[in-house]
């Protein structure tokens, strides 16, 4: 099978990222795969109120996913958020929650704010893998940095990456996934359409090893940052 | 907070500025345009540690009733959380309300775009232009960069193509530009004390005692205007600020 964009079915799309890019906030990175790029900004730990939501025990990790208006693929989005991105701000948080150390901020909350500048499929994905960036780029402690990409099956064959048209026009069936490397487990999964069980699991070994090339390319992105840092000491 | 305002009237008597800067001086500026892959037009402004995005996308609706031979326009500012730590998701506050009103009327009371030729049917279809301005990091000024944004997005904006059933197809984008016929940016003055400055930091605004923002064409024509802060001014400090407005967009405007 020949790719609309001409990649090889294992071939993720050009990607960059950058860490420190939202001056206002304590840790913050730029994720840009393909057309669809994502940045996160983390704020905090800080009180968290109302009161009665903070617990003596352990602190919140709060994600808030949201595209710009002018970021869709077609019409305008409309601005104040719905179903959707409620739906992918929890996700996005059950993804990221596993490696941050949350005792170590009781009654505070960290926020996580994912925002989408421009999109062309694995919005969320691309969220989830800026975001863990920044929360590593703010200091917060973790166990391990996550990773997100989305794999496809179309025309009976596994793809990496899913790109909006084969998302939107060619039907492919969506798994977006996010891996943590250190435990070697699964923090996001999601499927939109059909596949069997055997090739789910096709999928999945593919989505790790796929994730396992983001990771390089966050783990430079953050030593980039800190380099830079010592050099301009 | 009265301390803080005693150390920056000190120090703008010796013609400093909280970060080191001249009264009039703005900070490094940066315009990138056509960032957004799928809006029509785009562009990013950075002034200083402020960052900016702008959006225009263009729609097919039907034309208000009261003004059924012109397009619609749009403009709307989004104070996301990510930008400043301080801002809270929801709906638009006071702050975004005047940043998106206050550029809106320099657009349309310029006459920017010619809202006439986006009509294609009267009182049936037109083109709506909608602008959405999105600052990242939010750090003092949003105003002028959020007008200094959407000019420079308007200006490479391109119309999409209609297909034959009369719908827009938004992959397909034509070579053809929105009719501008004026440029309007926006300068923003502000008094503290007995001094002008221009390009606030968050700090400066914080304190400030009035504030002008300007609305000017390339040939300098005031064509919206907001008066802002809670002391008031005199007609000689109007004047002087305007001047100092007019002086200052012609800078800007080598930006573009």
């Amino acid at each position: 099978m020949k790719r609309n964009d001409g990649r090889k079915n294992d071939q993720l799309r050009p990607m960059t990222a950058k860490v420190g890019v939202v001056k206002n906030a304590n840790g913050s990175a730029m994720f840009k795969i393909g057309g669809t790029t994502a940045y996160a900004a983390v704020h905090g730990p800080r009180d968290l109120y109302p009161r009665f939501k903070q617990d003596p025990e352990k602190g919140l990790l709060r994600c808030d996913y949201n595209m710009m208006p002018f970021s869709g693929h077609g019409n305008r989005v409309r601005p104040g958020g719905g179903r959707r991105s409620k739906e992918i701000s929890m996700v996005t948080q059950n993804a990221i929650n596993p490696v941050v150390n949350l005792t170590d901020f009781p009654n505070a909350v960290v926020d996580v704010c994912i925002e989408l500048t421009e999109t062309d499929a694995g919005t969320r994905c691309a969220g989830i893998t800026a975001a863990s960036m920044a929360l590593a780029d703010a200091g917060i402690e973790m166990k391990d940095l996550v990773i997100a990409m989305s794999v496809g099956m179309l025309e009976g064959e596994l793809i990496a990456d899913v790109n909006g048209v084969e998302d939107c026009e060619l039907g492919a069936t969506d798994i977006p996934i996010a891996y943590i490397p250190s435990m070697d487990k699964i923090s996001l999964l999601q499927i939109d359409g059909e596949i069997s069980r055997e090739d789910l699991k096709k999928a999945l070994e593919l989505g790790k090893k796929k994730c396992l090339e983001i990771y390089e390319i966050q783990k430079k992105a953050l030593k980039e940052k800190y380099s830079e840092k010592v050099k301009s000491k | 907070m009265k301390d803080k305002k005693e150390h920056i009237l000190k120090a703008l008597k010796k013609g400093v500025r909280y970060d080191g800067r001249k009264l009039l001086e703005y900070r490094k500026i940066t315009v990138e345009p056509g960032i957004v892959h799928g809006a029509e037009g785009s562009a990013k402004v950075k002034i200083g540690d402020t960052e900016i995005i702008a959006g225009v996308k263009i729609a097919l609706e039907t034309p208000y009733p009261d003004t059924p031979e012109k397009g619609n326009l749009m403009v709307n500012a989004e104070l996301r959380p990510m930008a400043n730590p301080d801002f809270e998701s929801g709906p638009p506050g006071e702050e975004a309300i005047e940043i998106a009103r206050v550029i809106d009327r320099g657009i349309r009371e310029s006459k920017a775009i010619d809202q006439e030729k986006l009509c294609i049917e009267k009182g049936e279809k037109a083109w709506s232009v909608m602008i959405d301005l999105v600052p990242l990091n939010a750090s003092g000024n949003l105003l002028d960069a959020g007008a200094l944004a959407a000019l420079a997005a308007l200006k490479n904006t391109v119309f999409p193509e209609i297909t034959e059933e009369g719908i827009i197809n938004y992959d397909k984008k034509t070579k053809e530009k929105l009719p501008l016929q004026k440029e309007p940016l926006e300068v923003t003055v502000l008094k503290i004390g007995e001094y002008f400055v221009v390009d606030p930091l968050p700090e400066e605004e914080e304190l400030l005692d009035a504030r002008l923002t300007v609305a000017l064409t390339a040939e300098n024509m005031i064509c919206a205007v907001q008066k802002g802060g809670t002391e008031p001014l005199s007609i000689k400090e109007i004047d002087t600020m305007v001047g100092i407005a007019q002086d200052k967009a012609k800078e800007l405007r080598k930006l573009l």
